[in-house]
């Protein structure tokens, strides 16, 4: 391990400011310079680094300048390397590495709107988080207040790229989608059925979250981080309380932790129980859904019984769970996931006796493996085209680390894979669960928050059902945070969406969206 | 085919008898809290702990106005927990639709001692129908209307104006075998054209209030606008701010409001329910008829 920090000293000696731990998990690298291009290449080369995500904060009052953070981790390392460089103030720009990395493209983008930094050489600079009709406001400046009123929206002036050619068509969906579902706008290029190309317009739904979480105090934060992306609640919320706690530097109660696995592990099967009945749905087998929304049901009944709410909300705390569970609780606990367990393999036996469906779903929507790594693919869909990532087993958090469980992973890529993984996945979850209600679950479940000082500042990384879930956060004074940063899975994987349409039949995009289900909410913000 | 026959037998029905019987929901579920407002010794812990301001106290002098809003509320249950003497207890009640935004306010005056606890409970404001004494009435009175007119069908277009998609989900859960919506002849319709009433879940983003009036306008008289959740009736956590329009009622007119965070499927329900008895009014109602809300010039 030093030996890696070694390396990097030597490379770039001088211009490496300092490197120093916050904590266990995480690696502080400080640069002078915001261009950080030749160093992401060499950590990408020399140690296969996986660039997580970037963002950036405004520091100008503080220290004078916006500081650019790039997380990058490495297979085998528990711990992320945060890189973190300035940008001045008065020349508010930054290199892209957008060319090289087009994982960042959107992220870069963001930075564009939300701060006002100049992403220089960014291949497709246009707005991304704020539509073409905003103003130029930068919203996540610290001279922008939050309730600002902006002028009245001015109609559409967002211009998409033509596609040009005989016979070759576009056919715009959306915000409002025929379904109910989120809103987001698509622009399909297509030539008779296939789609030759794909335009996705988001950011339909932001709604200033990140920089609502610098007004909130943190204990009523908790409950904004459960509102980030509906279906991922749970954890979300945890991610949230991680971060603060590791700011706050406190211990959490093993009892506490094991009880958020389970729950973690509930919205796991939830969800993706949900969507095999969608993608089954999709394409014409409608039974299918019929059984998958009843087994879900018989979860959300059980969320509902362990805490008090369907979506598990109201049940995170910063220093643990705001409730313990009786004897009783863990009987429902137990006797609800045996008999789920065994209608899910009813279910799965019964999708896979329907040939009709499996041939709709081979070879449909396929996202290649070197495509999906060089677009920085995570989660299911990444697991689904050999992207071999779970933060569950490479950085253990809550209390993973006592159970063993396999991460599934298939380099094929098409909707069906996609959906064999979340198979496979919920058949490890529930053997999580099982384990973790047999130990015993006594003791504290609630730690005492102490005060958390200002200028502290965590990472916090959660495995949510979707996949890789990042929350950074810096603290400020009275119990509030400078700066809360979300990245959600789903942000990453909507250009997956864009590449495993392509030659698809535009009849075939309603399973292979929801193949990826991705949230729109968690994407906006 | 076989298989899937033998399932479905295997299986059986497992629609739930709601409304025509009480919902059967888990003891454990949080609902309406419910407040005692005699025994109701400090708002102020409550009010401090609220994390979207539901409960708010305005103090002048030595008196106090108390004001809570079921609105704003998600039901994590923070009041009952920062509350002594079980002055605010969470009920399993959960159809709290209404029909007008007043309705959902409760507010209760107080003389206070020095150490600006409450001394004497002088006032309880709520309005006539309120929740609070007469949530079985409302209920049963909308079931009435129903049964007289839903020998029509309905078509619900659902138009998510910036949700986190929480509602959504429960909205999703109303299609499957256990809620079945389609019992009652209402269905999901994918265009605003064959709509008979716009759910809307909220807040209402800056980048979606376009779509949400253009979908309005699509739709033909007579329509009824729901308002579904915390976000969808005030902005719920949301609130107002550069991005956030607030709830769906600063947009488009609302006729129900159903609160919860997200409302669960049975009270969705309940809200459909009392807006398709909305919905009969508007027949008659000439005054609300077309063009009650117009895009101003010069918008596409």
């Amino acid at each position: 391990m030093s030996t890696f920090f070694e390396a990097l000293r030597q490379k770039f000696g001088a211009r490496i400011q300092s490197i120093f731990a916050e904590c266990e998990e995480e690696v502080y690298l400080l640069v002078g310079d915001p261009d950080i291009r030749d160093l992401a290449e060499y950590l990408r080369n020399e140690f296969a680094a996986r660039l997580v995500t970037v963002f950036a904060e405004d520091r100008r009052s503080a220290e004078g300048v916006f500081f650019n953070y790039y997380l990058f981790e490495r297979k085998g390392d528990t711990r992320y390397l945060m890189v973190r460089a300035p940008v001045r103030a008065d020349h508010p720009e930054f290199p892209s590495l957008s060319a090289g990395l087009p994982a960042v493209n959107w992220q870069e983008r963001e930075i564009q709107d939300w701060f006002g930094l100049k992403a220089v050489g960014h291949p497709n600079p246009r707005r991304v988080a704020l539509h073409d009709n905003w103003p130029d406001v930068h919203p996540l400046r610290k001279d922008f207040p939050l309730e600002t009123v902006l002028p009245p929206f001015e109609g559409e002036r967002h211009i998409y790229r033509p596609a040009l050619g005989e016979g070759v068509l576009q056919v715009p969906v959306g915000p409002v989608h025929a379904g109910t579902i989120e809103p987001g706008h698509f622009n399909f290029a297509v030539a008779g059925e296939p789609i030759l190309y794909l335009q996705l317009r988001m950011f339909y739904t932001h709604k200033g979250t990140e920089k609502l979480f610098e007004k909130l105090p943190i204990h009523k934060a908790v409950f904004l981080a459960e509102s980030i992306s509906g279906d991922s609640s749970f954890s979300h919320g945890t991610a949230f309380c991680q971060a603060i706690e590791r700011a706050a530097q406190m211990e959490v109660p093993l009892r506490a932790l094991i009880m958020r696995t389970i729950l973690l592990e509930l919205e796991r099967i939830c969800n993706h129980v949900a969507d095999i009945g969608a993608i089954a749905t999709d394409v014409g087998f409608v039974v299918a859904n019929a059984h998958a929304s009843r087994l879900k049901e018989m979860l959300v009944s059980l969320n509902e019984q362990l805490t008090g709410n369907r979506l598990l909300r109201g049940m995170v705390c910063v220093g643990g769970v705001r409730r313990s569970w009786d004897p009783v609780q863990l009987v429902s606990l137990r006797a609800a996931t045996d008999a789920f367990a065994s209608e899910f393999q009813d279910l799965v036996l019964l999708i896979d006796s329907s040939e009709s469906t499996r041939d709709r779903l081979e070879q449909t929507g396929v996202l290649r493996p070197e495509k999906a790594k060089d677009l920085g693919i995570v989660g299911v869909a990444g697991r689904a085209s050999g992207v071999d990532l779970d933060i569950r087993r490479d950085h253990p958090y809550a209390a993973y680390g006592r159970y063993s469980f396999r991460v599934p992973v298939y380099q094929v890529g098409d909707v069906i894979h996609r959906m064999q993984v979340r198979v496979d996945e919920v058949k490890e979850s529930l053997g999580i669960i099982r384990s973790a209600a047999d130990e015993s679950l006594d003791g504290e479940f609630r730690a005492r928050v102490p005060p958390i000082p200002a200028d502290r500042y965590a990472l916090s990384a959660v495995e949510g059902w979707r996949g890789e879930i990042i929350h950074w956060i810096r603290t400020g004074p009275d119990n509030h945070l400078e700066r809360c940063k979300i990245k959600d899975p789903s942000l990453n994987n909507w250009p997956a969406l864009v590449e495993a349409v392509q030659g698809n039949i535009i009849a075939d995009f309603p399973v292979i969206n929801k193949s990826f289900n991705l949230s729109y909410s968690g994407t906006d913000r | 085919m076989f298989k899937i026959i033998q399932k479905t037998f295997a299986t059986g029905i497992v629609t739930t008898k709601y409304p025509a019987e009480p919902a059967q929901i888990s003891e454990r579920f949080r609902g309406r809290p419910s407040f005692n407002f005699e025994k109701w010794k400090d708002a102020r812990p409550a009010a401090e702990v609220c994390p979207t301001g539901a409960i708010s106290v305005c103090d002048e002098g030595d008196s106090r106005r108390v004001t809570v809003d079921y609105g704003l509320c998600v039901f994590c249950g923070l009041c009952a927990e920062a509350s002594a003497d079980q002055a605010v207890r969470i009920t399993q009640e959960f159809e709290l639709a209404s029909a007008d935004r007043r309705n959902l306010i409760l507010t209760a005056e107080y003389s206070l001692n020095t150490d600006r606890t409450h001394r004497e409970l002088r006032a309880v404001h709520r309005r006539l129908g309120d929740l609070e004494e007469d949530v079985e009435s409302v209920g049963q009175k909308a079931r009435k209307k129903i049964q007289k007119l839903l020998r029509r069908s309905l078509a619900i277009r659902e138009v998510d104006a910036g949700s986190c998609n929480g509602c959504e989900l429960e909205i999703v859960a109303l299609n499957n075998p256990v809620y079945d919506l389609e019992r009652f002849g209402i269905q999901f319709v994918a265009s605003p054209r064959h709509a008979d009433m716009l759910l809307v879940t909220g807040p209402v983003t800056r980048n979606m209030e376009l779509a949400l009036l253009k979908t309005y306008q699509a739709m033909p008289e007579p329509k009824v606008v729901v308002a579904v959740g915390a976000c969808g009736i005030s902005g719920g956590i949301f609130g107002k701010n550069y991005a956030s329009l607030g709830g769906v009622d600063n947009v488009v007119p609302v006729d129900v409001y159903i609160p919860g965070c997200p409302p669960r499927p049975q009270a969705l329900l309940h809200g459909i329910l009392l807006a398709v008895g909305r919905l009969g009014e508007r027949l008659y109602d000439d005054s609300r008829g077309l063009g009650r809300c117009v895009l101003p010039a010069g918008r596409p």
